[in-house]
């Protein structure tokens, strides 16, 4: 999606992981990549630059990782962490605050619980925006973060079998990860959900017509000893109209160590944080274990973005 | 034996299925055209037993007839010019519906942002797919 900045010159956004091609993908893995070996190169990168991180609702995690990355890219960091906080309590359309953004800004990482709000303020704005999740939408960021930790971890992003467990079908990232994977040969894909989780229609049909090789299973064990990697995912409340189904299947599946056992030695396993039960802890000291270190690789990922996005990536 | 005369410029959209006359007037904006209309409900068909016909009396250059094909591809688009059929106009779906389905997903930004128009994109031709552009729910509206 390209827009017209301030200067006149036209404007990059991120709303999917799809916007970007595979070669550009591959300049951005490389430039974090680089961040992560030299980051002393990095330090002064966006001096006097600002990122606004425009948060209609709560993500600790995603707003920490957005305003790390500028810090330590040497720009600063405006922004608000729930709609309370902003005009959008007054009644202020996405496309006015963006408006209003773009004179304070640089670049902007919005989140919105709304599916399609940051593609509405990019329309408008005179600023990169980031999509940094819209409801059960799209993700990139994430996605962004899970290839380069299995790129940086596996040395590339083709010929895996990837297990994906959990909420498949309101799990935005799961939706965003598959569909970026799908552009890397010979992958192959299990996804492990219980019956009303499954994954959408779309994306199946999607699957079966670019003949993709993929199953659909309900038991976790079963499919243990031949994933290259295992993508656990969180059943989230906030996605479900009805409480019962939540509390029904919001402990549907546990990892631990006897499943654990069942899996190869160099299995990673790989969560879009935050997790409640569905990994157990004692798992975390398990090498094959890679959340935490994913939460590192996503604050490369979104200094390469915005270096990338503010056109200063060299 | 009702007879609606012959137009000298316009559009006959000829073999509608019964009962979606009307609503293809409103779908066209037909009914916000300062020009002569005839809608013909249940008229005798060979191919179909009874269809609709819609007669337009207008410029052949103001009406955007795209929401037809969404519609029923198999509506008959004849274009009239000094009296006769200039051609009969293939219908194609188009690439983007902007105005004309209205996304109920209660999760999308369309929902709480009313001034935002509604626009639909072109996801799968073979099975006449539309989805929302902003959060690519797919249309559950019947045209």
């Amino acid at each position: 999606m390209e827009t017209i900045g301030k200067d006149g010159r036209p404007l990059r956004h991120l709303m999917t992981p799809l916007d970007f091609s595979v070669e550009e993908l591959d300049k951005l893995f490389d430039l974090a990549s680089d961040i992560k070996g030299h980051p002393d190169d990095y330090k002064d990168l966006c001096a006097r630059k600002k990122l606004a991180t425009c948060f209609y609702e709560p993500s600790t995690r995603t707003r920490l990782s957005f305003e790390t990355a500028m810090l330590d890219l040497g720009g600063q960091v405006i922004g608000f962490s729930d709609a309370n906080s902003s005009s959008a309590s007054k009644g202020e359309s996405v496309s006015d605050t963006i408006r209003v953004i773009s004179c304070f800004a640089d670049i902007c990482a919005m989140r919105h619980p709304k599916e399609g709000a940051p593609m509405v303020a990019a329309a408008h704005s005179r600023i990169p925006v980031i999509n940094a999740g819209d409801g059960g939408h799209q993700h990139p960021t994430q996605t962004l973060t899970d290839m380069l930790t299995i790129r940086s971890l596996k040395g590339k992003l083709d010929g895996f079998t990837i297990g994906l467990c959990g909420d498949l079908k309101f799990g935005r990232t799961v939706h965003s990860l598959v569909n970026a994977m799908l552009r890397y040969p010979n992958n192959k894909y299990v996804f492990i959900s219980p019956e009303e989780l499954r994954i959408p229609s779309y994306l199946r049909e999607k699957l079966r017509s670019m003949n993709v090789e993929f199953e659909e299973v309900e038991r976790l064990e079963d499919s243990m000893p031949k994933l290259d990697m295992l993508y656990m995912t969180r059943v989230q409340r906030e996605r479900f109209f009805n409480e019962e189904d939540y509390v029904r299947l919001k402990d549907f599946y546990v990892l631990n160590k006897t499943k654990m056992e069942l899996a190869p030695k160099d299995m990673l396993v790989l969560h879009p944080l935050p997790r409640v039960n569905e990994i157990s802890v004692e798992i975390d000291e398990d090498p094959r274990a890679v959340y935490f270190e994913q939460v590192q690789y996503g604050v490369y990922v979104r200094m390469a973005l915005i270096a990338t996005l503010l056109g200063m990536a060299g | 034996m009702l007879n609606v005369g012959k137009i000298d410029e316009g559009f006959v959209l000829d073999h509608i299925p019964v009962g979606k006359g009307m609503s293809i007037y409103y779908h066209l904006g037909l009914d916000k055209l300062d020009c002569m209309v005839a809608i013909i409900k249940n008229a005798h068909s060979k191919r179909l037993g009874r269809k609709d016909i819609i007669k337009v009396e207008c410029d052949i250059n103001t009406l955007n007839l795209d929401v037809l094909a969404v519609i029923d591809h198999t509506i008959t688009v004849n274009v009239i010019k000094d009296g006769e059929i200039l051609e009969k106009q293939p219908l194609e779906l188009p690439q983007e519906l902007k105005g004309v389905m209205r996304c109920r997903n209660p999760r999308c930004i369309t929902s709480i942002e009313q001034e935002l128009p509604h626009i639909f994109y072109l996801a799968d031709p073979e099975k006449e797919v539309y989805r929302c552009k902003y959060c690519d729910e797919k249309n559950s509206e019947k045209m």
